[in-house]
C-alpha cells in the first residue's frame, strides 16, 4: 500500500491515490460503504441475471427455435435463478439494511462491524465462484459448463452419475459460501437491532424497517442453516460417498425437496419482509401520514414469519403426498394470505385521507401495492392443492413467482433506490430519468409476466428450451419476449439516471423529503460514525416532534 | 393506465376460461376426465372469489390514489395524522379469514374425492416409468408393453373404466401431466407414485412431462389415446402378438439385412423386439414401433425418412438425447429402417 501511494504521488494533495482509495473500500468495516458495497455487486449481478432472462426469452419468441442449445439454456435458467435470489436480492435487500439499520435505530454502526465486512465479502466470493463455473465447471477438459440443474437442484439430477464435471459443485459451493454470509448479516441485524437502539428507542418505537428486518434476520437463521446443512450433505454424496440423496443406493430424493423449500419458502418471505419494511417507510412519508395500524403491521409480519416456516411442502403438491399432507400444507398456505392482506389494507389505510406526492418513489411502491395484490392472489389459486396439481411446474407459476419477485420485491427495491439515493450520494436522483424508468418498466413488467400466465394454463411446462407449434402458446410467448425489451429499456434509463445523478445531480441536502425517522437527521451522505451525538427519541417519528412541537407523536403513541 | 390495467386483468381473470381455444391445445380449463373435471369446478369458485378480492381491492387502490393524490394548489399543511383503528384492524382480519375457511373447505373436498377415490373392479391398471427422455407404459394385466402413447379405453361415467396409473422412475424425477385429464404427479426414483383417469371422450390427449429432468426436458413428450372399447382390444390383441422369432420367407433382402444388423449391433442393448434376441430395457419397446404416430418421445412423426434421420443421428432431432448415433453405412441404415418399418 505504502509503495502504491508513492507511486502515485500523493504529496501536497489530501486526495487519495486511486490505490488508497481502493483500500478504503476493500478494507472497510463502514456498515455505509459495506452497504453501498452489496448494493453496487448486486445491480451489477442484476445486468448479468437480466442478460440470461434475454436469452432465455429470445429463445422461446417462436416454437423450435435455434439461438441456443438446450444444454446452453438449461445453464441459462439455472444461472439466472440461483443469481438472481442468491445474488441479487438478498445482497441487495442486505445491503439497504446494512446501511439503514444503525442510521434508523440511532447507532454508530452495526453490533459486528468485522463480521459485517466478512458477510459481504463470503457473499461476494460465493458469486464469484458461481461464476468460475462458466471456465472451470468441466475441469480440464473445456470451457463453457456451467450448473444446468435448475436453481432448486433436485435430486439425483446433481449426483455424478447426471452431472459430471465440477459445474454442480461450483453451484454447491456457491450457495453454501454466500448462505454463510447471509447468516452473518442476520446475526448482525438481529444483535444490532436488539441491541443498540438508541436511547429512548422502545422495541414499539422502533422505525417498521427495523421491526421487519428483525423478522428477516430470525427467518434468514431458520432458513438457511437447512439449506447449508443440504449442500454439506450434497458435497458428502458427491465425493465422500454418501447416499442422502443418491436414489439408485436407497437415497431419498424427495428428502433433498423437503430441505431445499424448508429453505425455499421462507426464503421468501426473507426477501419480501424487507421490501414491506421500504414500502412502510415510503407510503408513509410521500402520503404525510404516520403508517397505519403500527402494532398490527408488527404483529402481522411476525405472523408471517411464524406460519411461514410451516408452508414449505406446498412447493411439493405433485410429488405425492398424503391427502392429509395436501390438505395440511392448503391450510397453512391459504392463512398465511389473512396477515398478508391485513398489511395491503394497512398501507392502504395509511394513504387514505393523506396528500400522495407521486414522486418515484412513491410510484414504485404504488406499483409493489397492485402487483403484490395480484400476486397473492394467484398465490391463493397456487395454494389449493388439486388446482396447484394443474398450475404447478408451468409457465401460471413462473409468472406467479416472477409478479412477487420482480412485480413487488423489485419495484420496492427500485423505490427504496430512488428514495435512499439522496442520503447515500448526497445528490438528488433524475426525476424525469427516473419516471422513465418507471413507466418503461411497468409496461415491459406487464407484457411480460401478465401474458406469461396463459400458456401455463394451456398446458405449458417451464424448463422447457423450446415447443410444439399449434398448441396455443405461440402469440403469449411472443408478447413476453417484447416485453422484455420495454424492461431493458427501463433499466437503461435507472442505469442512466443513476451515472447522472451520482455526478450531476443537485445537492439533495439533509432531509430532501421532509421525512421522520433518524437517518433524515444526520448529513447527506452521513458521517463516519453517523450521528455527532446520539439521539435521543421519544416516538417513532422523532423528526415529526422535532418539527412539529406543537403537535408531537408521543403525545398520542 | 389504471384503466389498462383493469383491461388486461379483468380478461386475465374473468375471462381465462375463454382461452379454452380448439381441440389440440392442452388447455386446463377443457377437463374431459373426472379429476381434471373436479379441479375445473374448484378453480370456478377460487377464481370468483380472488376475482372479488381483486375487483374491491384494486378499485380501493384505485379510488385512494386518484383521491388523495396532492394538488396542484396545495396549501402545504400536513393532513389530519390518523395512527389507525382497531375496529377498521378487526374487520379486515375477520372477513379474510372466513373466505379462507370456505376456500379450505371446498379445496379439502376436492382433494379427498381425487386423491382416495375407490379404485373399481374393472380399472385398467398401467406403469408409467418415466426415462431420460421418453416414458414407457407397461400394463401388468394386459402383458403389453409400449412408449411414449398411452392407449386408454374411454370412460363411460355411467359404468366407469378408469386407468390406474402407478407412477415410477427409472432416472431423475419427472413428472406425468396430461391437463386435460388430470393434474400433474411426479415421477420419483425410489418412491411409488399413483394417479388416474377417466377420460369421458374418444381423442387424443398431448401432454409433457412437467418436472425438468435433463437435457431434453423438453422434448418429452407425452400422448394419451382415448380409444373405445372395441378399439382398445384391438390395439391390445395386436400389441400382445410377438415379432417372428426368425427370417420370414416373405422379407426382402433389405428387411433380413437390416435385421442382421440390428441384432447384432448395440441397438439391442438398449431396445426390445419380442419374440427376438433383442431384450434391452434402457430404450422403447420396438416390437410394434409402427402402430405409433410418433419417434422420439413425440419429437418427430413416425414416417420413414424421420426414422431414417434419427437413427443416423438423433441429434438431429433432440440434442442431447440418449440414443447415440452408430455410425451405420448407407446401406445398413436403410436395412435397419427397412426392418423397423416390418415391427407393426
Amino acid at each position: 500500500m505504502a509503495s502504491e501511494s508513492i507511486a502515485i504521488g500523493a504529496i501536497d494533495e489530501p486526495r487519495q491515490s486511486i490505490g488508497e482509495w481502493l483500500t478504503g473500500w476493500v478494507t472497510t468495516v463502514d456498515h455505509k460503504r459495506l452497504g453501498i458495497l452489496y448494493i453496487l455487486y448486486s445491480l451489477l449481478m442484476l445486468v448479468i441475471g437480466g442478460v440470461e432472462a434475454t436469452i432465455m426469452r429470445i429463445q422461446l419468441i417462436v416454437p423450435h427455435n435455434h439461438f441456443v442449445s438446450p444444454e446452453v439454456f438449461n445453464r441459462m435458467f439455472t444461472m439466472h435463478g440461483t443469481t438472481m435470489i442468491f445474488f441479487v436480492a438478498m445482497p441487495i435487500l442486505f445491503g439497504f439494511g446494512t446501511y439503514l439499520i444503525p442510521l434508523m435505530v440511532g447507532a454508530r454502526d452495526m453490533a459486528f462491524p468485522r463480521l459485517n465486512a466478512l458477510s459481504f465479502w463470503l457473499t461476494a466470493f460465493g458469486g464469484s465462484l458461481l461464476y468460475f463455473s462458466f471456465v472451470g465447471g468441466n475441469g480440464l477438459y473445456g470451457a463453457g459448463n456451467a450448473p444446468d440443474v435448475g436453481w432448486f437442484a433436485y435430486a439425483p439430477l446433481t449426483s455424478r452419475a447426471f452431472s459430471v464435471g465440477h459445474s454442480t459443485d461450483f453451484w454447491t459451493l456457491a450457495i453454501l459460501v454466500s448462505g454463510i454470509g447471509s447468516i452473518g448479516t442476520a446475526v448482525n441485524f438481529i444483535t444490532t437491532i436488539l441491541c443498540m437502539r438508541c436511547p429512548g428507542m422502545t422495541l414499539g418505537k422502533m422505525p417498521l424497517l427495523a421491526w421487519l428486518n428483525l423478522v428477516t434476520g430470525g427467518l434468514v437463521i431458520l432458513a438457511v442453516s437447512p439449506l447449508t446443512a443440504a449442500q454439506i450433505m450434497l458435497c458428502v454424496d458427491r465425493y465422500l460417498g454418501g447416499h442422502f440423496f443418491d436414489t439408485q443406493a436407497g437415497g431419498s430424493a424427495v428428502l433433498w425437496m423437503h430441505f431445499f423449500w424448508i429453505f425455499g419458502h421462507p426464503e421468501v418471505y426473507v426477501l419480501v419482509i424487507p421490501c414491506f419494511a421500504f414500502a412502510s417507510e415510503i407510503i408513509p412519508v410521500f402520503s404525510r401520514k404516520p403508517i397505519f395500524g403500527y402494532p398490527v403491521m408488527v404483529a402481522a409480519t411476525v405472523a408471517i414469519g411464524f406460519v411461514s416456516m410451516s408452508v414449505w411442502a406446498h412447493h411439493m403438491f405433485a410429488i405425492g403426498m398424503s391427502s392429509y399432507g395436501n390438505t395440511f400444507f392448503t391450510v397453512t398456505t391459504m392463512i398465511i394470505s389473512v396477515p398478508t392482506g391485513i398489511k395491503i389494507f394497512n398501507w392502504i389505510g395509511t394513504m387514505w385521507g393523506g396528500k400522495i406526492l407521486l414522486r418515484a418513489p412513491m410510484l414504485f411502491c404504488i406499483g409493489f401495492l397492485f402487483q403484490f395484490l395480484i400476486a397473492g392472489l394467484t398465490g391463493i389459486m397456487l395454494s389449493s392443492s388439486p388446482f396447484n396439481w394443474q398450475l404447478t411446474g408451468s409457465y401460471f407459476v413462473v409468472a406467479h413467482f416472477h409478479y412477487v419477485i420482480v412485480g413487488a420485491i423489485l419495484f420496492t427495491i427500485f423505490g427504496a433506490f430512488y428514495y435512499w439515493f439522496p442520503k447515500m450520494s448526497g445528490r438528488m436522483y433524475h426525476e424525469g430519468l427516473a419516471q422513465a424508468h418507471f413507466w418503461l418498466f411497468l409496461i415491459g413488467f406487464h407484457l411480460t409476466f401478465d401474458f406469461m400466465h396463459i400458456p401455463g394454463i394451456l398446458g405449458m411446462p417451464r424448463r422447457i428450451y423450446t415447443y410444439e407449434p399449434g398448441r396455443g402458446w405461440d402469440i403469449w410467448n411472443l408478447i413476453v419476449t417484447i416485453g422484455v425489451f420495454f424492461q431493458i429499456a427501463g433499466v437503461l434509463a435507472f442505469v442512466a439516471g443513476l451515472l447522472w445523478s451520482m455526478f450531476k445531480g443537485q445537492p439533495a441536502g439533509d432531509d430532501p423529503w421532509d421525512a421522520w425517522t433518524l437517518e433524515w437527521s444526520t448529513t447527506s451522505p452521513p458521517p463516519d460514525y453517523n450521528f455527532a451525538t446520539i439521539p435521543v427519541v421519544e416516538s417513532r417519528r422523532p423528526l415529526w416532534d422535532l418539527k412539529h412541537p406543537e403537535d408531537p407523536d408521543w403525545k398520542y403513541e | 393506465m389504471a384503466r389498462l390495467v383493469v383491461l388486461v386483468f379483468g380478461s386475465f381473470f374473468a375471462g381465462s376460461l375463454a382461452f379454452a381455444g380448439p381441440n389440440d391445445i392442452p388447455s386446463i380449463f377443457r377437463p374431459s376426465s373426472t379429476p381434471a373435471d373436479s379441479i375445473f369446478g374448484l378453480s370456478h369458485l377460487v377464481l370468483a372469489i380472488t376475482g372479488c378480492i381483486f375487483a374491491v381491492v384494486f378499485s380501493l387502490m384505485v379510488y385512494v390514489v386518484l383521491k388523495f393524490r396532492r394538488r396542484s394548489g396545495d396549501d402545504g399543511r400536513e393532513p389530519p395524522q390518523v395512527y389507525g383503528s382497531n375496529q377498521v384492524e378487526l374487520a379486515w382480519t375477520v372477513i379474510p379469514g372466513l373466505i379462507v375457511l370456505v376456500l379450505f373447505l371446498a379445496t379439502a373436498r376436492v382433494i379427498l374425492s381425487i386423491q382416495d377415490a375407490p379404485r373399481p373392479a374393472n380399472a385398467i391398471d398401467v406403469i408409467a416409468i418415466g426415462h431420460q427422455y421418453w416414458w414407457e407404459f407397461r400394463y401388468p394385466g394386459l402383458g403389453v408393453v409400449t412408449a411414449n402413447e398411452l392407449h386408454v379405453p374411454v370412460s363411460d361415467p355411467a359404468n366407469p373404466t378408469p386407468t390406474f396409473i402407478t407412477l415410477l422412475s427409472a432416472d431423475t424425477d419427472h413428472s406425468f401431466w396430461v391437463p386435460q385429464l388430470a393434474g400433474k404427479t411426479d415421477l420419483i426414483p425410489n418412491r411409488t407414485n399413483h394417479t388416474w383417469i377417466d377420460p369421458h371422450t374418444t381423442g387424443i390427449f398431448l401432454g409433457q412431462c412437467a418436472q425438468y429432468c435433463g437435457v431434453q426436458h423438453a422434448k418429452m413428450l407425452l400422448r394419451v389415446y382415448v380409444d373405445s372399447h372395441g378399439d382398445f382390444d384391438r390395439w391390445v390383441q395386436q400389441q400382445k402378438i410377438a415379432a417372428a422369432p426368425a427370417a420370414a420367407n416373405g422379407d426382402t433382402d433389405a428387411v433380413q439385412t437390416g435385421r442382421r444388423v440390428f441384432e447384432s449391433t448395440a441397438c439391442i442393448n438398449c431396445h426390445a423386439v419380442s419374440g427376438t434376441v433383442a431384450n434391452g430395457r434402457f430404450g422403447p419397446d420396438l416390437t410394434h414401433l409402427m402402430s405409433r404416430d410418433t419417434i422420439a418421445s413425440g419429437a418427430a412423426t413416425n414416417t420413414p425418412e424421420n426414422l431414417r434421420a434419427w437413427i443416423q443421428k438423433p441429434d438431429s432431432i433432440k440434442p442431447g438425447s440418449l440414443m447415440p448415433a452408430m455410425n451405420l453405412t448407407k446401406q445398413d441404415l436403410d436395412a435397419v429402417t427397412a426392418y423397423l418399418e416390418t415391427l407393426r
